[in-house]
């Protein structure tokens, strides 16, 4: 080629020099662990499914949810939401409302009748689930999911357990509960309503089952002695919530005293006052701030004119009065009497004191281990006996339905790893994605969406829902506000933010680029600035040595 | 502002891109065909705002152009790294003459463009010691022409190529090679310097603005602003420049958003003269946050703090503030 006066060599792009040389260490693309997922007892991928719904795809985010937990509708009215409580978002203004965006999500997959998935082959194994609870229909889903075929044995009259037979219906509704659980039934479960197993071997045996997973629950209301006269109405708040399941509405008077200060007592209280009690008086031994009762229950609780008593306790019973002693903390927060008595007009006492487990179906087992009334589980949720695994509130827990689908899922999980005879291995953590993590200058501020509440006299007079869900606007703008932690979330920074333009991005959605994502970097180039890693905002980026 | 910015899309506008919005909405950063118009293998540091202010400037221009322009540069670090013979970084047409005369250049280019009757558009580009110093002259001569140029200074804040010079647009205080750390006023002197924002409204030209890249869709905003006028424009972008600041090299974009939340570097928009808009600051931060990042203000911070030099560091942030009137929004 002719080239011009004093030019020797042709023109040439600076894409010969590979600048990737320069690097001393590398950016990689690395997930971690939101502190929601981590809270999640059931273990939903929250920030996955959140992802999907602030979009608009709202089905591909149900069909996340219920990769792990059947029950979104359910989870969204009576979860505890720890999630929320670790929720990242909190340190910058508020929680994500991530329990409303799951009842959001939960309502429209009924009203749209989206069905479970259910792809697996038929495996031939047999496995028997005993009790029909939130743990025991998890299990059952998810060892339907895996192939095999599974009978539910249930004592009651209707399914669902406690949600049922204690959850009261104003947090959550039956039509909600049954459709929810008939997903389950459809996808070819077996039930037997009615149906109280007695002996769990003799079960197993009978059915052939090659499994059982056990979910019995902690039915039986604690009792506490109070000395009573002959006709002092007494009943304890697990007979009390079940009756209301009844035809006849238990009857209760015009004052009524809960002796407690857990939820049950709460929702004893609330039903009592909904059932025309004029005066609910809750009566508990310790202070407000030491109440095992969630501080929403309380203050809904209040609002609806619930009554309580902080440290008191109920010293003896009679009709229509009872006799209440005043307490005291001592140095160590524990209540000591006072001597100082007080009577209280009251016609019936509802005994909220917890509950004890029924385990007369398996205590007699040689291998199985109870202590403090629990069975002893192993990290598989198996007991000490072979193929009979337990989960729920008869193993030591913290008594949720949220922990008990967790255990089912877990249990079926370690069930079809055992049928198939594959040593039980945890899956890897991946690191907790930390707030100090995040880069939270590119996220806009936003308030929190409060939840309309019915107003209180309208709540206390009917068994309507205490709280409205989210329209499809809030619960999308909710979905929003999260902040994506630990996973890439396509705003496409590092892509912009290179100034060697070595960061690449592929077609959306087409995991074609490095660990999956659409960005991969391009080592001939980068030159390991960093830059990148800063500015993520979820801190999806990590720095790694030069290998 | 001169981008309407964007609420409760997770990431509003402040990130590169945002998958939820309408990809017409979107930068032109976040676009995957991007003209590139810096290639990569460019000899810059690790972790150059020059570069990556370049990019971000001419990739903006390149779409509000249609990619009918040309881009005349002056001598420094953003020429010397693009085009180490015979390699060249750049995907545009390009021109290079000299460190003092590239107002002048583009000013021909764009009488040639017209005289042969095309619309091709001229962008001008410098460094800081190109635009405030030597170039100053010429360029003082383009804004009292009009003529027909965006002119892009791109500002760290001393002469960077030839080892780190104090340049007149060399902050207070700051260490370089010539304004050595000794003595009883260590650093930079105070008083002295050119504010060139200011210089160019005095001249009364259509558009001038100021932009970092800490903010991208401000600063694409802005070029795009300019690329629809005509006449003399001047844009002037803070670049830091992790070698003579003496600072990380992942702190590129971190320091021009404190330079800004400071009120250090005032983001604003002026034409003919008069400003027009100013940036709010969405998280205001004392001066040392960001001094304390980087080398060439060690000697403010040890052996011991220097209380007054810093004082007067953040009185000048507080000037900006009151001058430019800076608003401080929860966005
Ligand atoms: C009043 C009340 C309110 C609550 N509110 C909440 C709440 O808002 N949020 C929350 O997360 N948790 C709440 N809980 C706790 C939650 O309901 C329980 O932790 C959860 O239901 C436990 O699930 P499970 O499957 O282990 O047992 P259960 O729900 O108790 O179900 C056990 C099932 O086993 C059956 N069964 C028992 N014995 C046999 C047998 N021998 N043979 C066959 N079947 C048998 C029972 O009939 C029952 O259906 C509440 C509990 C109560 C009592
Ligand atoms: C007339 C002339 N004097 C001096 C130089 C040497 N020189 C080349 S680049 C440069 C400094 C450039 O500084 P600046 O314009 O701020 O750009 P930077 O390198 O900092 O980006 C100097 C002094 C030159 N090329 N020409
Ligand atoms: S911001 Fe999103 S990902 Fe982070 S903890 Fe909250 S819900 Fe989870
Ligand atoms: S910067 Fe944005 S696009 Fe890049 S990894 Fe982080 S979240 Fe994903
Ligand atoms: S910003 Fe670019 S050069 Fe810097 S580490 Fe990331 S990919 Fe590499
Ligand atoms: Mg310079």
């Amino acid at each position: 080629m002719d080239k011009p006066f004093a030019i020797t060599l042709d023109v040439g792009s600076s894409l010969a020099n590979k600048t990737g040389s320069w690097r001393t260490e590398r950016p990689l693309y690395m997930n971690s662990l939101p502190p929601c997922n981590d809270a999640c007892p059931a273990g939903e991928n929250i920030q996955g499914w959140l992802y999907e719904a602030e979009e608009g795809r709202y089905q591909r985010a149900w069909q996340l949810i219920v990769a792990d937990n059947p029950f979104p509708a359910i989870m969204g009215r009576v979860c505890y939401h720890p999630c929320q409580t670790a929720c990242n978002r909190a340190q910058l203004d508020q929680p994500v409302g991530i329990n409303s965006v799951e009842r959001f999500l939960g309502d429209v997959a009924l009203q749209e009748k989206w069905p479970l998935p259910m792809e697996a082959v038929e495996s031939g194994k047999r496995v028997l689930v005993v009790g029909a609870g939130p743990s025991g229909l998890s299990a059952a889903y998810h060892l339907r999911r895996f192939g095999h075929s599974v009978v539910i044995r249930d004592a009651g009259p209707k399914s669902g357990g406690m949600m049922r037979f204690g959850i009261p219906s104003y947090r959550l509704p039956r039509d909600v509960l049954d459709a929810e659980i008939q997903r389950i039934l459809d996808m070819g479960v077996e039930l037997h309503l009615k149906s109280p197993v007695t002996d769990v071997l003799a079960a197993k045996e009978e059915g052939s089952f090659d499994a059982v997973f056990v979910a019995v629950g902690a039915q039986v209301g604690k009792r506490a002695y109070v000395p009573a006269g002959e006709s002092a109405k007494i009943l304890d708040a697990v007979t009390l919530l079940r009756d209301m399941e009844g035809e006849e509405r238990p009857l209760l008077g015009r004052r009524v005293v809960v002796y407690g200060g857990g939820n049950t007592a709460m929702d004893a209280a609330r039903t009592a006052k909904r059932l025309g009690a004029e005066e609910a008086i809750v009566v508990y031994r310790r202070t407000r701030d030491r109440m095992p009762a969630h501080d929403i229950e309380v203050e809904e609780a209040l609002e609806e004119g619930v009554l309580i008593r902080w440290l008191s306790t109920i010293k003896s019973v009679d009709a229509g009065s009872m006799t209440v002693e005043r307490m005291e903390l001592d140095d160590t927060g524990f209540p000591q009497p006072t001597g100082e008595f007080e009577e209280l007009a009251a016609d019936s006492l509802v005994l909220a004191l917890g509950q004890d487990t029924d385990l007369s179906l398996m205590q007699d087992v040689p291998g199985i281990e109870i202590a403090d009334g629990v069975v002893q589980v192993d990290e598989r949720m198996m007991t000490g006996v072979d193929g009979i695994f337990a989960g729920g509130d008869m193993v030591p827990s913290e008594r949720t339905v949220t922990v008990a689908v967790g255990h089912g899922k877990q249990a079926a999980r370690a069930v079809d790893g055992w049928l198939r005879g594959v040593a039980f291995e945890h899956a890897p953590r991946p690191q907790l994605a930390t707030f100090d993590r995040l880069n939270t200058w590119y996220y806009t501020d936003a308030p929190k969406t409060v939840r309309p509440t019915l107003d209180a006299a309208r709540r206390v007079s009917t068994f309507d829902e205490v709280k409205q869900g989210l329209d499809e606007q809030t619960a999308v703008y909710e979905a929003r506000r999260c902040l994506s932690c630990g996973n890439c979330f396509g705003c496409d920074n590092c892509f912009g933010v290179c100034p060697d333009n070595a960061v690449l991005k592929l077609p959306r959605g087409s995991a074609e680029g490095d660990n999956g994502r659409d960005y991969a970097f391009d080592l001939d180039y980068c030159k390991g600035c960093g830059i990148c890693v800063n500015e993520c905002p979820s801190g999806a980026i990590v720095m790694i040595p030069e290998p | 502002m001169s981008a309407e910015p964007i609420k409760f899309y997770q990431v509003g506008s402040f990130a590169v891109g945002n998958r939820l919005l309408d990809i017409t909405e979107r930068s032109a950063q976040s676009d995957p065909s991007r003209p590139n118009s810096i290639n990569s293998g460019h000899r810059a540091c690790q972790g150059c705002g020059e570069a990556l202010g370049a990019r971000y400037a001419l990739d903006a221009a390149m779409r509000a152009t249609a990619g009918d322009m040309v881009a005349v540069n002056a001598t420094g670090c953003l020429e010397v790294f693009s085009t180490p013979y015979p390699e060249t970084s750049w995907q545009i047409p390009w021109l290079h003459s000299l460190f003092g005369n590239a107002p002048a250049v583009a000013t021909g280019v764009a009488a040639a463009m017209k005289v042969k009757g095309r619309e091709t558009r001229v962008v001008g580009q410098a460094g800081d010691g190109g635009t405030v110093d030597i170039g100053m002259g010429a360029l003082s001569g383009m804004f009292e022409r009009n003529d027909d140029v965006l002119f892009i200074c791109y500002d760290n804040e001393a002469y960077m190529n030839t080892g780190v010079q104090r340049s007149g647009a060399t902050p207070p205080a700051a260490r370089t090679a010539t304004t050595q750390a000794v003595g009883d006023h260590p650093g930079n002197v105070f008083g002295q310097g050119k504010d060139l924002p200011r210089i160019a409204m005095a001249h009364e030209i259509p558009y001038v603005a100021t932009a970092t890249v800490a903010n991208l869709r401000d600063l694409e905003a802005k070029v795009e602003k300019a690329m629809q006028m005509r006449g003399a424009r001047y844009i002037h972008v803070l670049v830091p420049c992790p070698l003579g600041w003496g600072s990380a090299s992942k702190d590129t974009i971190l320091l021009a958003r404190l330079a800004m939340e400071s009120g250090l570097f005032p983001v604003f928009e002026a034409e003919y003269g008069e400003v027009t808009s100013v940036l709010p600051v969405r998280r205001r931060v004392p001066v040392t946050e960001y001094l304390r990042l980087q080398k060439r203000y060690a000697h403010l911070f040890h052996p011991e703090p220097d209380a007054s030099t810093l004082e007067r560091l953040q009185a000048m942030a507080d000037r900006n503030f009151r001058r430019y009137d800076i608003q401080e929004v929860d966005v």
